[in-house]
């Protein structure tokens, strides 16, 4: 690496450094003393993984610190990672009845702080529990096969985990943005379930690597949490030139050094509102791109990102264009991206229960000059798989019992994204990982008899 | 403004606050600074044959995150030379003709001693002098402090000696180390004493450090028990002084203190028989700059009021302190939960339900909101729900209307009492 790219990379290292800072000792004390300690608390309510929030606050002002991180990582095998990724206002810090008095508990920086100190302090929260002779086969290595490993393992089961990536963690190792999460972050809690015994095989994709029928036949059980794939395309022309991104992809490159340069001094617009769009347009504003601009085919009010993703990209100089559709990615002669046409929308009025659709406006195509489009409207669906194994599913939902995370084979479980969509499950990463749990603890339920016996 | 012009015995001082006998008043510098910044009085740290301190010699209580709940020290009186401190206080008193300044003594329990001391202190112009009977660690070893100050034929004789030599008021600091504090006060009073002080500290381990296992404070490894003072002393302190502000044997002026630490705990002190107040961890906390607010909040009060003297409001609450058996069993009060102020943690719920009488319920209003609702049948008025409330206004200490006349646990007892008799004489 020549000098000059090397002090571009230790540029880019530095705007991909987490943004908001921990909380010093001082600071997190302070506020550990403001918590109620209620009785009943509507945070541990409101958090899907059930975390005892009060009890970890409360063992934060104690001083009791490797108590906290163990009652946070209890409830949560990823809560770590959501420490920084749960949108807290909508979850424990909107339920917290401080926010009737005063300001609300900041109760993800204080969980941050907690768990920070067990990876800092290299703790050791668990131990595998007795082997119970049964062998369960988890195909995904994202929060919720993590999650679901975790609790397998302590219950004493054989678990081996199959990940696709050359690193287990999903979501969490590779798909937010390094500045909120750090990899490392994810790999520690990786680490915590393999400490358990959990055997994890990386670089693995079961169906093309290893046939699924194996992997069946060799387990007790299986749990599916291979979440979803890449973005959808466009289905414009223009979408194979170079140029055009995956968000995924481009938000995947930049969580480990060398960050990609592509888009330093580059004109970006990324087609998509949702999270993911934020990602890549904070992202590509952080890679040294010029100017970013988020196109949106309805307007602010649809928008799925968090309202805290949104006035993040603001700050970070994202600029939204809404009611825009792209039409065509134009080209020039080397087949680069330099333009994308886009096309007005309206809002129609909702029909009862449904999204507002929009139409275009006639004759209201524009172009936007750009170097680079990145895609995020979405992910696809592994369809092809899920059709293979033959479980119930609806347009690559695979279908479950809400209760048990049980699909239509009674030996298979399914958890985390790949359950996701069609009115069933939920996107966050803190579901995830109460699904694992929920499928590990009825898993569990359903072979019990089989060995206690 | 109201008038904050105190009297103790003859001893008067601009305002009632004064600087207690400690570290603050070590010095005519300290003692100067602290009349610079509005403090009417002080008393001097303690006279007497210069001791030699060890180093490390506080520790604080902190509690949740609150610093300095509570003070605990180790240091003895002055270290300073006899001479040095009298002409200290010569020149401080010339600077500051108009404020109290008292000083504080302690020598053996000798005639001699105690008149040699008094002579030469008062000839360096003080306003009064205040025995310290009540320093709980070091100089009670040697048998003076506390050591003396939990005799009461000790007090009484030590006070009849400084008497017979002094011609300026004397005060008697009383040590809270003892069951009944009245009994040292009235032992004051027949020695002569012309007002009491009180409390000095109270014999203290301020902690043990759970890391080394070695008491805190500790000097080179080795702890001994020190005196601690500070707010976490407050109702010890103010109920000693309304146990001596009640009993008519006490009749002298009370200088009260013992975790003052702002203008309405001075105002529960007056109000409870002290003519002024002492102060001293409050000030090592924050410095001399808080008599400012000590005084723009007293004369507030008073002014607010239509109170024309701060000496108006000396024991009016005394009356209304006495003991468990006059108190009446018939008055009740409930609490009361407003659901439109409460903030749902449900502290009162768990803290009466574990602890107290089970009788707030977790409920739902019809729109099926959570909501605390006390059972006012089953509640007792203990107020430990209005305790634990993190929010003001949530619950209510409600007076219930008298079911039955008032009568209190003696009247009932005489009351029964009599019953009997009149069985007993048919």
């Amino acid at each position: 690496m020549s000098s000059l790219e090397s002090s571009i990379q230790k540029e880019l290292q530095k705007n991909f450094t987490e943004v908001i800072p921990s909380l010093t000792n001082q600071e997190a004390f302070q506020e550990s003393q403001r918590c109620l300690y209620c009785y009943d608390a509507p945070c541990i309510t409101a958090c899907p993984t059930g975390i005892d929030i009060p009890t970890f606050i409360k063992k934060i002002a104690s001083g009791n610190m490797k108590g906290s991180a163990k009652t946070i990582m209890t409830a949560n095998p990823v809560g770590a990672s959501c420490s920084r990724v749960c949108p807290t206002e909508e979850l424990c810090e909107g339920a917290c009845v401080l926010n009737h008095t005063t300001k609300p508990i900041l109760i993800g920086n204080l969980q941050r702080y907690a768990t920070d100190w067990a990876i800092k302090n290299d703790q050791v929260l668990f131990k595998q529990g007795q082997p119970n002779g049964k062998k369960v086969a988890i195909v995904g290595g994202g929060p919720a096969g993590l999650s679901a490993a975790r609790e397998l393992a302590l219950l004493g089961y054989d678990v081996t985990i199959y990940e696709a990536e050359s690193e287990a963690g999903g979501l969490d190792t590779y798909g937010i943005v390094s500045f909120r999460l750090p990899k490392s972050v994810s790999l520690w809690e990786v680490e915590q379930v393999q400490n358990l015994g959990v055997t994890i095989k990386t670089g693995v994709k079961v169906g093309e690597d290893i046939p699924f029928d194996e992997i069946y036949s060799m387990h007790d059980r299986v749990i599916l949490a291979i979440g979803m794939a890449s973005v959808p395309n466009l289905n414009i022309p223009g979408e194979q030139s170079s140029g055009v991104y995956d968000a995924i992809e481009l938000v995947k490159k930049t969580k480990a050094a060398p960050f990609p340069t592509e888009l330093k001094d580059k004109k970006v617009v990324v087609v998509g509102a949702g999270n993911t769009a934020i990602d890549g347009a904070t992202c590509s504003v952080r890679l040294g791109a010029e100017n970013v601009k988020i196109l949106y085919r309805r307007s602010e009010q649809e928008m799925t990102a968090y309202d805290f993703e949104y006035e993040f990209a603001k700050q970070d100089g994202v600029e939204f264009r809404w009611l825009t559709q792209p039409i065509e990615i134009l080209t020039n002669k080397e087949g680069k991206v330099e333009g994308i046409k886009c096309i007005r929308m309206q809002l129609l009025k909702a029909a009862q229960g449904e999204r507002r659709r929009t139409v275009p406006v006639p004759d209201s195509e524009f172009i936007i000059e750009c170097d680079a489009v990145i895609k995020a409207i979405g992910q696809k669906r592994h369809l092809h798989f899920i059709e293979e194994l033959g479980l119930a599913h609806k347009e690559g939902v695979i279908l479950i019992n809400n209760e048990t995370m049980e699909t239509s084979n009674p030996k298979v479980y399914a958890c985390g994204d790949v359950i996701f969509g069609k009115g069933q499950g939920e996107a966050m990463v803190v579901s995830a990982a109460q699904q694992g749990k929920t499928a590990a603890y009825h898993m569990h339920e359903s072979l019990k008899e089989s060995y206690t016996a | 403004m109201a008038d904050l012009r105190t009297n103790l015995a003859g001893i008067t001082s601009p305002n009632p606050f004064w600087l207690a006998s400690a570290p603050p008043t070590n010095s005519g510098y300290q003692v100067q600074r602290a009349f610079e910044a509005g403090w009417g009085g002080a008393v001097w740290k303690t006279l007497g044959d210069p001791i030699l301190n060890v180093s490390s010699r506080y520790a604080a209580v902190h509690f949740n995150g609150q610093r300095v709940a509570g003070f605990n020290n180790i240091e003895l009186i002055t270290d300073r030379p006899l001479e040095v401190n009298l002409k200290e206080i010569y020149e401080t008193k010339k600077r500051f003709p108009n404020h109290a300044v008292v000083a504080s003594l302690m020598v053996e329990p000798n005639q001699g001693a105690w008149h040699e001391i008094v002579k030469k202190t008062e000839a360096a112009g003080v306003d009064g002098l205040e025995l310290n009977f009540g320093c709980p660690h070091g100089m009670a070893e040697r048998g003076m402090g506390s050591a003396s100050g939990q005799v009461p034929e000790l007090v009484m004789k030590q006070t009849n000696w400084a008497k017979e030599a002094a011609e300026t008021p004397v005060i008697v600091k009383l040590t809270p180390n003892i069951t009944d504090i009245t009994a040292t006060a009235e032992a004051a009073v027949q020695g002569g004493a012309d007002a009491v002080s009180m409390i000095n500290t109270i014999n203290s381990l301020a902690g043990v450090d759970i890391d080394t296992w070695l008491p805190i404070p500790h000097v080179g490894g080795k702890g001994a028990h020190g005196g601690y003072c500070g707010p976490a002393v407050k109702p010890i302190a103010l109920n000693m002084v309304s146990e001596c502000a009640r009993n008519s044997r006490i009749n002298v002026p009370i200088s009260g203190m013992g975790g003052v630490s702002n203008w309405q705990n001075a105002i529960e002190f007056m109000l409870m028989g002290a003519s002024n107040v002492q102060i001293c961890t409050a000030a090592m906390h924050h410095g001399f700059r808080i008599v400012e607010d000590l005084i723009d909040g007293l004369s507030t009060y008073l002014d607010d009021r239509g109170i024309l003297s701060v000496q108006d409001i000396i024991g009016k609450s005394v009356p209304t302190f006495s003991d468990w058996g006059n108190l009446d069993l018939n008055y009740k009060v409930v609490a009361r939960i407003n659901n439109d102020v409460c903030i749902n943690c449900n502290k009162c719920h768990i803290a009466c339900e574990d602890t107290s009488h089970q009788c707030i319920d977790m409920l739902n209003d019809p729109s099926g909101n959570a909501i605390l609702q006390v059972r006012e049948e089953d509640c007792v008025g203990c107020n430990l729900c209005s305790i634990v409330c993190p929010v003001d206004g949530a619950i209510d200490m409600i007076q219930l209307n008298h079911e039955h006349p008032p009568m209190t646990w003696n009247e009932r007892q005489t009351l029964i009492g009599s019953l009997k008799d009149k069985k007993v004489s048919k």
